[in-house]
C-alpha cells in the first residue's frame, strides 16, 4: 500500500513537470485570444525560444541570460505575428503556421551552422541550467507518513520555472479578469469596436497582448530546454504547443480551468509514461499511444458541445477594420 | 480586400514579388550562417532540374502537393479551413494498407489497385466529414477540429504500426510489404515499355492522377451546380438558404471532397514508393497543401505551378545536403516557412506600394496621351 501510495505521488510529481510548459502556453494562449488573435504558434514560439536558451546556455553558461535571450526571442516572433495579423490584417491561422514550420526549419538550420552537431546543442551540465532544488527539511519530512511524502516528493524538488508556472496563472486570472487592462483586453476579443469608440487603440492592446504571449512562450520553451532538460535536441516541442492550445480551449479561455486542463493532460501524459509495458490485473498492458490521443479526443468532444459548452471569444480570428 | 489593381498584377505579379522577398530573407539567413545564398540556390535548382532523373524525383514531390493544395482550395471555396490534411492522408494511407494486406495474393494485384484507390479516398473523406459535421451541427471551430484531428491519426498510425499492422519479426515501425504487383506503375517503366528513354525516378502513375484531378477539381468548382453551391456557401449562408440549399449539407459534402483529396496522396507514397504502411509517410505535404492553395489561389493552375515550386524545393534541397556542410534539407522547411509568411498572412503588405507605383505609371501614360492629343 505505501508502495502504492509512494507511486501515486510520484506520478502527480510527473504531472507538474510535464504540465509546466502547458500551463505557460495555455495561458499565452489565453492572453492572445482573448483579445481576438487566434494563436497556433504557442508551438513555433516555444521551439525557438528552446533552441535560444539552450545556445545561449551552451555559449554563455548563464540560464538567466539564457531564459532573457528565449524571452526576446519568443516576442520577436510574436511581434511577426502581430505585425501580419494586427498590423497587415493577414490570415491569423495561417501566420501562425507559418511561424510553426518556420520555427522548425529555423533551429535545425542555425543549430548545425552553430555547433555541427547535427541540429542539437551541446549537454549543458548542472549550474548552465536551472536545477531542482530541494526545500528545506525535506529529508526530514521524508520519514512522516503520508503529509511528509507529499512535502518530499511532490512539493520540493522541482526547478523554479515550475513555480513561476503557477504563478503566471495565477498572475494572468489577477490581470484578465481583475485589472482595467484586462477588462480591456476581454473587450477587444469580445466586441473592437466598442474598445474604439471608447477612444482606445485596438491595435495598440492586441499588440501588448501577443507580446505578453511571446513571454509566456518564451518561459516554457527555456523550462524545456534548459530546466527539465539539458539542451536542445531537434522537434523537441513535440506537439506539446498544441495540446496547451487544446487545454485552453477546453479551460473555456479561463486561466483556472486552463490549469485544470492542463494538470490533467499532463496526468494522462505521465500515466502513459508510467503505464508502459506494464501488465495491469484484468486489464492487461493498455496501449500508451491511444492514452496519449486522449487530450485531443476529449476537446474534440468538448468543441461539439457534448460535455459543457465552449464559448471563444466573440470576435477571434477577425482583423479589426475601421468603419470609414 | 478590394484592390484597385488589374488582374494579371494582382494574380501574376505580386504572388512572384511575395516569393521573391520570402527567397530574399532566405538569402540572407544564408549569408548570415556564412553560405552563398546563390550557389545555394545554383545547387537546388540543378538538384530539382538538370541531374539525371532530378525532374522525375520534383515531378513526384509536386504529386503529393497537387493532392493536398486541391484538398485545402476545395475547402477554401466554401471558407473552410482545412488544416487536417495531414490526418486525413494518413489515413488514406491506413485504407490502402488494410485493401492491399487483406486481398493481396488473393485476387489479381490489378483488382487490388483499383479497390485501393477509392479506398484511399474514402478514407480520407471519412476523416474530413468528421470535422465538417461538428462544423456545421455541432459549431466546432474546423480549424482546431483537424489539427486535433491530425494528432489522434497520428496516434491512430502509431498503435496500428506497432501493434496490429506491425510486420512480424520487425520493431522500425511499417506494416508487411504488400504482395508482388500491388504497386501503381512507375513512370520510367511504363516509358520505356513504350520504348522511350526515361531515368529512373519513384514517379508514378499518380501523378497523372493528380493532373485528372486537378481537371476534375477545375469542373467541379466552376462547371458544375454543386460547385456554384459551395462558392456560394463560402460568399454568402444565407444566400445559400435562401436559394433553397443547406449550407450544413454543403459544408460536410465540401469537406468529404477534401478529405478525400488529401487521402488520395497516400497513393503517390504507399502505393508508388513504399509498397509498404510506413510511419510518418506525410511528413508534412498537408500542411505544405495550403502554402499551395494560397499561392495558387485556389485555382487548378495555380495550385500546379505552386506545387512544381515546392516539389523543386524540396527535391532541390534534397541535394543541400550532399553539397553542404553548414546546409541540410530542413533548410526548406524554413524557405517554405517564409513563402507561407510572405504569400499567406502578409499576402498584401506589398499591396499599397504597387498601387501608388501602378497609378503613377498609368497616370503618366494618360497625361502623355492627352498631351499628344
Amino acid at each position: 500500500m505505501a508502495d502504492l501510495w509512494l507511486q501515486f505521488i510520484l506520478t502527480i510529481d510527473a504531472t507538474f513537470r510535464v504540465a509546466t510548459p502547458l500551463i505557460l502556453c495555455a495561458m499565452a494562449g489565453i492572453f492572445s485570444e482573448r483579445s481576438g488573435i487566434i494563436d497556433i504558434s504557442l508551438e513555433g514560439k516555444m521551439l525557438m525560444a528552446a533552441f535560444t536558451a539552450a545556445t545561449i546556455a551552451a555559449l554563455t553558461s548563464s540560464p538567466l541570460l539564457a531564459l532573457g535571450a528565449a524571452v526576446l526571442v519568443s516576442v520577436v516572433f510574436s511581434l511577426i505575428h502581430g505585425f501580419a495579423c494586427i498590423t497587415h490584417k493577414g490570415n491569423q491561422v495561417v501566420s501562425g503556421l507559418a511561424i510553426n514550420i518556420l520555427a522548425s526549419g529555423l533551429t535545425v538550420t542555425l543549430g548545425i551552422a552553430i555547433f555541427s552537431q547535427g541540429g542539437q546543442t551541446p549537454y549543458l551540465s548542472g549550474d548552465q541550467r536551472f536545477s531542482s532544488f530541494d526545500l528545506p527539511f525535506a529529508e526530514a519530512a521524508r520519514s512522516v507518513p503520508i503529509l511528509g511524502t507529499i512535502y518530499a516528493e511532490l512539493i520540493s524538488g522541482h526547478n523554479i520555472l515550475v513555480w513561476v508556472a503557477l504563478v503566471s496563472v495565477a498572475l494572468t486570472g489577477v490581470v484578465v479578469m481583475r485589472t482595467r487592462f484586462g477588462l480591456r483586453l476581454r473587450a477587444v476579443g469580445e466586441k473592437p469596436e466598442a474598445v474604439d469608440t471608447a477612444g482606445i487603440s485596438v491595435t495598440i492592446l492586441r499588440y501588448q497582448a501577443v507580446v505578453i504571449a511571446g513571454v509566456l512562450c518564451g518561459i516554457a520553451g527555456a523550462y524545456l530546454s534548459i530546466a527539465h532538460g539539458a539542451g536542445f535536441v531537434r522537434e523537441m516541442t513535440a506537439g506539446k504547443g498544441y495540446i496547451a492550445l487544446a487545454a485552453m480551449i477546453f479551460g473555456n479561455w479561463r486561466p483556472l480551468q486552463a490549469l485544470y486542463a492542463c494538470l490533467m493532460f499532463g496526468f494522462l501524459d505521465a500515466l502513459a509514461a508510467r503505464l508502459q509495458g506494464v501488465d495491469l490485473p484484468y486489464l492487461g498492458q493498455i496501449s500508451t499511444d491511444l492514452i496519449l490521443a486522449l487530450p485531443y479526443v476529449l476537446t474534440v468532444v468538448f468543441l461539439a458541445g457534448f460535455i459543457g459548452k465552449a464559448t471563444p471569444p466573440a470576435a477571434i480570428g477577425t482583423p479589426y477594420v475601421k468603419e470609414r | 480586400m478590394s484592390t484597385t489593381l488589374p488582374r494579371w498584377i494582382d494574380v501574376g505579379l505580386l504572388p512572384l514579388i511575395n516569393i521573391l522577398a520570402a527567397f530574399i530573407v532566405s538569402g540572407v539567413i544564408i549569408a548570415l550562417i556564412g553560405e552563398n545564398p546563390f550557389t545555394a540556390l545554383t545547387v537546388m535548382l540543378k538538384g530539382a532540374f538538370v541531374y539525371k532523373g532530378a525532374l522525375g524525383y520534383t515531378l513526384f514531390y509536386t504529386t503529393n502537393f497537387i493532392f493536398t493544395g486541391l484538398a485545402v482550395a476545395v475547402a477554401f471555396h466554401a471558407m473552410l479551413f482545412n488544416i487536417g490534411g495531414e490526418g486525413q492522408a494518413m489515413l488514406g494511407g491506413i485504407g490502402i494498407g488494410v485493401v492491399a494486406l487483406a486481398l493481396g495474393g488473393l485476387v489479381p494485384p490489378v483488382l487490388v489497385v483499383l479497390l485501393a484507390i477509392p479506398m484511399s479516398a474514402l478514407m480520407g473523406a471519412i476523416w474530413g466529414i468528421i470535422p465538417g459535421w461538428l462544423q456545421a451541427k455541432r459549431g466546432s471551430h474546423i480549424v482546431i477540429t483537424t489539427i486535433m484531428f491530425n494528432f489522434i491519426a497520428s496516434s491512430i498510425m502509431v498503435w496500428l504500426l506497432t501493434g496490429p499492422m506491425l510486420r512480424e519479426g520487425q520493431i522500425s515501425p511499417e506494416s508487411e510489404h504488400f504482395a508482388d504487383g500491388v504497386l501503381l506503375p512507375q513512370m520510367h517503366t511504363l516509358f520505356n515499355a513504350m520504348g522511350m528513354e526515361m531515368a529512373r525516378s519513384p514517379l508514378n502513375l499518380s501523378f497523372v492522377l493528380a493532373l485528372v484531378m486537378s481537371v476534375v477539381g477545375w469542373a467541379l468548382i466552376w462547371r458544375t451546380r454543386l460547385g456554384y453551391t459551395i462558392r456560394a456557401t463560402g460568399h454568402s449562408e444565407k444566400a445559400t438558404i435562401y436559394a433553397g440549399h443547406s449550407p450544413q449539407k454543403i459544408i460536410m459534402i465540401t469537406m468529404a471532397i477534401s478529405g478525400a483529396l488529401a487521402g488520395m496522396m497516400a497513393l503517390n507514397e504507399i502505393l508508388g514508393v513504399q509498397q509498404k504502411v510506413i510511419l510518418g509517410f506525410t511528413s508534412g505535404y498537408g500542411f505544405t497543401g495550403i502554402a499551395v492553395a494560397l499561392m495558387g489561389r485556389n485555382h487548378p493552375v495555380g495550385i500546379l505551378f505552386a506545387s512544381l515550386l515546392f516539389g523543386a524545393l524540396y527535391q532541390g534541397g534534397a541535394e543541400l545536403d550532399f553539397e553542404f556542410q553548414n546546409i541540410t534539407r530542413e533548410m526548406v522547411l524554413m524557405i517554405q516557412g517564409l513563402i507561407i509568411l510572405f504569400s499567406g498572412a502578409l499576402v498584401y503588405m506589398f499591396n499599397p506600394m504597387l498601387e501608388r507605383i501602378y497609378h503613377r505609371l498609368t497616370r503618366g501614360n494618360a497625361l502623355t496621351q492627352e498631351e499628344g492629343a
